[in-house]
């Protein structure tokens, strides 16, 4: 893991969650190589939320997602990834906003 | 579920669907409002300022009971290079008035409270529930809504979304587009924690007073963006944001930026030693006037920031929510006092009411500025931010060379990174755009 990303996980771990377990609210399409947007969003994300894997597709966890709506911008007018609010409760929950 | 027809449904309970459902149900509507967090406010992200005159307009007397931080005596602007920054700053103690205009917030709490207040002017409020659809009705008139709680169609005369820049449901009913990259900025923040008299010597406060900074130059790395950091009693607001689309063509992530933004000499010593308890990300509409889509249809509004009522230059967003959220709920009651249907005809009211404000105004005014600092976002955030901090350091520093070389010095630097013809044009198009 890179040190950026060690850096992300350690600010996460601050936030407060309610993971909705096995219905995560974002899905990246299944792609063979990924758009220039969608790869952007290993690096983009604030939750480091995305990462290439080892055959280059873009694979997501938005266990830590923060729900800002970057990568919806970004990537779901192209198809890239389905977005969804998670379901009612669940999700990140802010105390301070 | 839920069987009555309601007057009302608000999407939402941000500053513009409290406004709203604060304004309806107070006047004896029906309204239910729905809000997809564990509680209202625990999915919204602030600096955050807040305004008192447009909430004292909806609740004269906020000051009473609502959790507000510090009001602010003083503003400070930063332009920043990496190592120095030229800042203008006003302060004064006309601030410290009976009735002081603005204060600093912490949203999840104010959201809290304001949701509260629209509770008991009537309303009712279901959180932990998103909304899923909106229903229309053969002639596309909406009609209700759909969540995923179970249970079929929650019907109302007429729905206000307020489900601020990420409006899902709002472009899949296309009523409007999905924001471009280019009209929304990233924003990430964090919660530092200090004891209050530490935070109170570090800003030279005294009690409630409050300072804010805001920051921008060489920290964005040439992109359209903003720093900040703002006092509130026992913690500090620090953040950082970009346009989407300058993050999609560079190298940073804004985690990175927001610790290079941390560490900067002028910034590290205000937040030394502070506790940090939360991380939040949150995008802010940036596109401005020429972005606003239809705002009124039939049977539905939209209010704050899905549908881009947010002055980026003036970092207000709020405000402009709870005005059109206080807006349109005043049109919705004068159209059913009047027992006239929601059409959309009826519902122009609102947009009426709106262009009448300050909120339209506003935007007008600036409508070319958005652009303006995106285009030429190398020059306003690197070039410019670089010469002046050159230029000032050529006046501070005492070291034998002729006052006269000095200024001779700092005028050939500019006019070296930046033509003549450029620096005339880049005054010449932020004035016209400013005016
Ligand atoms: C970092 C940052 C700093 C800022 N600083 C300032 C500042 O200093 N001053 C200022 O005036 N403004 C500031 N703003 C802007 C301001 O926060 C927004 O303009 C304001 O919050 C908009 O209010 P809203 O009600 O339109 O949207 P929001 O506050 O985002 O509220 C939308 C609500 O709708 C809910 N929702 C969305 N979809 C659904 C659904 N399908 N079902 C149920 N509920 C749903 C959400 O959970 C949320 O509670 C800042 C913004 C950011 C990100
Ligand atoms: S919504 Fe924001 S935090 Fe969540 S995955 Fe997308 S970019 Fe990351």
């Amino acid at each position: 893991m890179s040190t950026q990303a060690a850096r992300v996980e350690e600010k996460l771990f601050q936030n407060r969650y309610l993971v909705d377990q096995g219905k995560p609210h974002i899905v990246v399409q299944p792609h063979t190589t990924p758009s220039k947007n969608l790869l952007a969003m290993t690096k983009i994300c604030p939750a480091g939320c995305y990462e290439k894997n080892a055959s280059g597709q873009v694979e997501i966890t938005p266990d830590g997602c923060l729900e800002c709506g970057t990568c919806r911008v970004l990537c779901e007018p192209q198809g890239d990834i389905v977005w969804n609010y998670p379901r009612g409760g669940y999700g990140v929950l802010f105390k301070f906003g | 579920m839920i069987e009555e027809k309601f007057d009302a449904i608000v999407i939402g309970a941000g500053m513009a669907g409290n406004a709203a459902a604060y304004t309806m149900a107070s006047r004896g509507l029906n309204v239910l409002q729905l809000e997809r967090g564990e509680y209202p406010g625990s999915k919204n992200v602030q600096g955050g300022i807040l305004y008192a005159d447009m909430l004292e307009k909806i609740i004269p007397d906020f000051r009473e009971e609502a959790p507000l931080e510090r009001h602010l005596i003083e503003q400070r602007f930063w332009m920043m290079t990496d190592r120095s920054h030229t800042g203008m700053q006003y302060r004064s103690d006309d601030f410290n008035e009976e009735k002081p205009n603005r204060y600093t917030i912490i949203r999840s709490q104010f959201d809290r409270w304001f949701n509260k207040q629209v509770q008991a002017a009537g309303a009712i409020v279901i959180s932990e529930t998103t909304v899923t659809e909106l229903v229309s009705d053969a002639y596309g008139k909406v009609i209700g809504v759909r969540t995923d709680r179970a249970g079929g169609t929650i019907f109302a005369d007429v729905v206000v979304l307020a489900e601020g820049v990420n409006g899902l449901l709002g472009a899949r009913a296309g009523l409007r587009p999905t924001p471009k990259p280019e009209h929304v900025a990233l924003a990430v923040k964090e919660m530092h924690f200090l004891p209050r008299e530490t935070i109170e010597a570090r800003f030279n406060l005294h009690g409630d007073e409050g300072v804010v900074i805001e920051a921008a130059g060489t920290i964005s790395k040439g992109m359209t963006g903003m720093g900040f950091v703002y006092t509130n009693k026992e913690s500090i607001s620090v953040g950082m944001g970009c346009l989407v689309s300058d993050f999609a063509e560079n190298d940073e992530t804004p985690y990175g930026m927001l610790e290079v933004f941390k560490k900067h000499p002028s910034i590290a010593p205000l937040i030394e030693g502070s506790e940090v308890k939360e991380y939040a990300a949150h995008l802010i509409p940036e596109g401005g006037y020429k972005t606003i889509p239809e705002l009124f249809g039939d049977g539905w509004v939209v209010v704050g920031d899905a549908a881009q009522l947010n002055n980026a230059i003036h970092r207000e967003g709020s405000n402009l929510a709870m005005t059109s959220g206080r807006l349109a709920g005043e049109a919705i009651f004068q159209v059913k006092s009047r027992r006239d249907p929601m059409t959309k005809q009826n519902l122009a009211l609102y947009k009426k009411y709106l262009d009448d404000s300050f909120v339209m105004k506003d935007l007008k005014k600036y409508k070319d500025m958005p652009a303006l600092l995106h285009t030429q976002a190398q020059n306003f955030f690197l070039t410019y931010p670089t010469l002046v901090s050159k230029a000032m350091e050529n006046f501070l520093r005492v070291d034998g060379t002729p006052k006269i070389e000095k200024e001779k010095a700092s005028v050939r630097a500019f006019r070296e990174k930046r033509s003549l013809t450029g620096l005339f044009g880049d005054a010449w198009r932020l004035a016209r755009a400013w005016r």
